[in-house]
């Protein structure tokens, strides 16, 4: 036996440009297996712990999905608003603990920027009901002083380097504009105050301004547009303080209940209400719902990979299998120093089963290093955490897997061999 | 030490025997010279003997047991046991060293690696030097070798540990003048040293002069001759 894996080795070894093709391409799909096992988990647990402690999400009438989209993750745009006075009547009901209104629509540098009430960074709570944590700074101030004051998120800091004290604008809408293209808000500078910790969730990419702030940028507004010059509407700054900022309508709430058990009588309550068609949605279930239409396409690429994999080991049994022949002089060498057909496959089988492991083995390194190395940037570009650690059930499932089939396919040509080796006798008959 | 009795002998998928044997006896230590041209089924003999094929019919027998009556993995750990062999050419496995291809034969049997004069490693040193490979060659690889020399280097590995019987299949066919007559000297000493019975098979017959026997194939074999594969 030991003869054996020894030959298997040296003869691998003197093959080793084909066989490292085949490794290389075994490596390629073990580590796209894993690491889209790993991205697929992560993307789920990002997904998962983007809210908690909020037991209730209230918007405009639409689909749960497209409400807890813009609401929590800050995706797209409400189609309607929800009136302050809702809001009010909501926060009234006996069984309400908190109701933090939150209005969207402007962008910084194509990160939403949120409109809300301090009231936020004391209840908005994310994975374990963590709450937020403000890194540097402050929460800005409810009141008229802290009309210009902004909170960003920590993606927002690091990527655009923001410190606090730094004066920002925004553009209206969430597209980045083009170059050499003015914000739209521009004459109203925003003055950052607060850096919040990372979370990793949307509240990284978030840039969080008071409701009243976002009122003062939309005064001299109308339908969505900037009212022209020549009306000669242009309110400067420092005059919007003058104005009545109290915002009339909000895109979503986020509520806390004094009681979860309420919580059905409380979705019953914001379905009923007469003044304007609303909808609650439990947060969990929303995003469970998120998750089957998302989880498609990622079981689709799971599949894909494993199609891959699929591939890479078909081009091992070719490699093998091709090779067979220019060996049936080392086959016949070997059955004439003593060994059997039953070694020879085992040989084959030996063989592939070490091109296997090395691949799998270089996959699984390859994939831990790209999460590493790649795991900053994923986490700045797309706000999911990538999980540096051991690997998951289903990773180890993965890689076993691979290696099953490996040791499978590798029969193939060991079969073959057997069969060589028992009609060759000591002369290849070639 | 060898002994055939009625064999007959078919290819997989061939519509004739290719080897029909009436009686052949061979007496341990002996050398014998096998003489017949190609297509007369030679390499199969050969194959018979080494217990690699069995007969349709009848009885090949190495020292005292039919090939036939042994389950494969058996026959094979019995081969490696007892038998030798030398290829035409290609007898060495290219990527192992010299050294370790002469030591391959200890590696499938326990009884070669046994049988050595002292360790494995140092009969199969000997051997190399009885065969005139110097010690620089032993650590290269087996094909940096010339023809000649990985040869002599395929017949040190059929006799390490002294087995039996080694069957020779053309072994000099790749060889030219001088060489073959260094190659027949060397081999024939060292089965001499080591008691090993030789079977050797070729179409050369100005060798037969150095064997104790010499058969003519195409007398022994009933079957019709150039038909066969082999």
């Amino acid at each position: 036996m030991r003869t054996l894996l020894r030959i298997a080795l040296r003869s691998a070894l003197n093959r080793r440009g084909t066989l490292a093709l085949v490794v290389l391409s075994i490596a390629l799909a073990t580590a796209l297996l894993l690491g889209l096992e790993r991205l697929r988990g992560d993307i789920r647990s990002s997904f998962t712990s983007a809210v908690s402690g909020t037991d209730l999400v209230v918007g405009p009438r639409t689909g749960p999905v497209q409400l807890m989209l813009y609401a929590v993750f800050h995706i797209g745009s409400a189609a309607n608003t929800v009136s302050m006075d809702s809001v009010r009547a909501l926060a009234a009901h006996r069984a309400v603990d908190w109701v933090v209104p939150i209005a969207l629509g402007d962008g910084h540098r194509g990160r939403p920027v949120v409109g809300t009430t301090p009231a936020y960074f004391a209840h908005f709570a994310y994975g374990d009901r963590q709450p937020l944590v403000l890194a540097q700074g402050r929460a800005f101030a409810g009141s008229l002083d802290g009309l210009y004051e902004t909170v960003v998120g920590a993606e927002v800091a690091a990527s655009q380097g923001y410190r606090l004290g730094r004066k920002m604008v925004f553009h209206h809408g969430l597209q980045v504009l083009p170059d050499g293209m003015p914000d739209q808000h521009g004459d109203q500078p925003f003055t950052v105050v607060g850096i919040l910790a990372p979370t990793g969730t949307p509240v990284d990419r978030t840039v969080f301004v008071s409701l009243q702030g976002l009122s003062a940028i939309h005064l001299d507004w109308a339908g969505g547009a900037p009212l022209p010059a020549s009306a000669g509407l242009k309110i400067p700054a420092e005059l919007a303080r003058k104005f009545d900022l109290e915002p009339r309508q909000v895109t979503a709430a986020l509520v806390g209940l004094k009681n979860r058990a309420a919580v059905f009588n409380v979705q019953r309550f914001v379905a009923d209400y007469p003044a304007e068609p609303l909808m609650a949605v439990l947060p969990a279930v929303a995003l469970d719902a998120l998750w089957t239409v998302v989880g498609l396409g990622e079981r689709a690429l799971l599949a894909v990979s494993g199609l891959v994999a699929l591939v890479s080991l078909a081009s091992l049994v070719a490699v093998v299998l091709a090779g067979l022949n220019e060996r049936r002089r080392e086959l016949a060498v070997l059955r004439a120093v003593g060994a059997g057909p039953r070694q020879v496959l085992l040989l084959l089988a030996v063989e592939g089963g070490l091109v296997t492991l090395t691949g799998a083995l270089l996959g699984a390194g390859g994939a831990a290093a790209a999460v590493l190395l790649a795991g900053p940037w994923v986490q700045r570009q797309l706000g999911i955490t990538l999980q540096v650690g051991a690997p998951t059930a289903a990773q180890w499932a993965l890689f076993a897997a691979v290696l099953a089939a490996g040791m499978l396919a590798s029969l193939v040509p060991g079969w073959r061999a057997y069969r060589l080796s028992l009609a060759d006798g000591l002369s290849p008959r070639t | 030490m060898l002994s055939l009795r009625d064999l007959r002998y078919r290819w997989p998928g061939a519509a004739e025997d290719s080897l029909v044997i009436h009686e052949l006896d061979i007496a341990a230590g002996r050398t014998l010279f096998l003489h017949g041209p190609s297509g007369c089924g030679k390499s199969t003999l050969l194959g018979l003997l080494a217990g690699v094929l069995l007969a349709r019919e009848g009885r090949v027998a190495l020292l005292g047991q039919d090939w036939a009556a042994l389950p494969g993995g058996r026959r094979d750990a019995r081969r490696a046991d007892h038998v030798g062999v030398v290829f035409q050419q290609f007898n060495l496995l290219p990527y192992l060293t010299v050294l370790d291809n002469v030591l391959l034969p200890c590696g499938f049997s326990a009884r070669r690696a046994q049988r050595c004069a002292g360790s494995p490693r140092a009969a199969a040193q000997a051997l190399l030097q009885r065969m005139g490979l110097p010690e620089p060659l032993w650590r290269r690889r087996a094909d940096a070798l010339s023809v000649g020399q990985q040869q002599r280097v395929a017949a040190a590995r059929a006799l390490i540990g002294g087995p039996e019987l080694v069957l020779a299949d053309e072994p000099t066919s790749a060889l030219d003048g001088p060489l073959r007559a260094a190659f027949m000297a060397l081999l024939l000493q060292a089965c001499a040293a080591a008691g090993s019975t030789l079977v050797f098979v070729s179409h050369d017959e100005r060798l037969a002069a150095l064997f104790d026997d010499r058969l003519s194939l195409p007398d022994l074999n009933r079957a019709a001759c150039g038909t066969a594969a082999a």
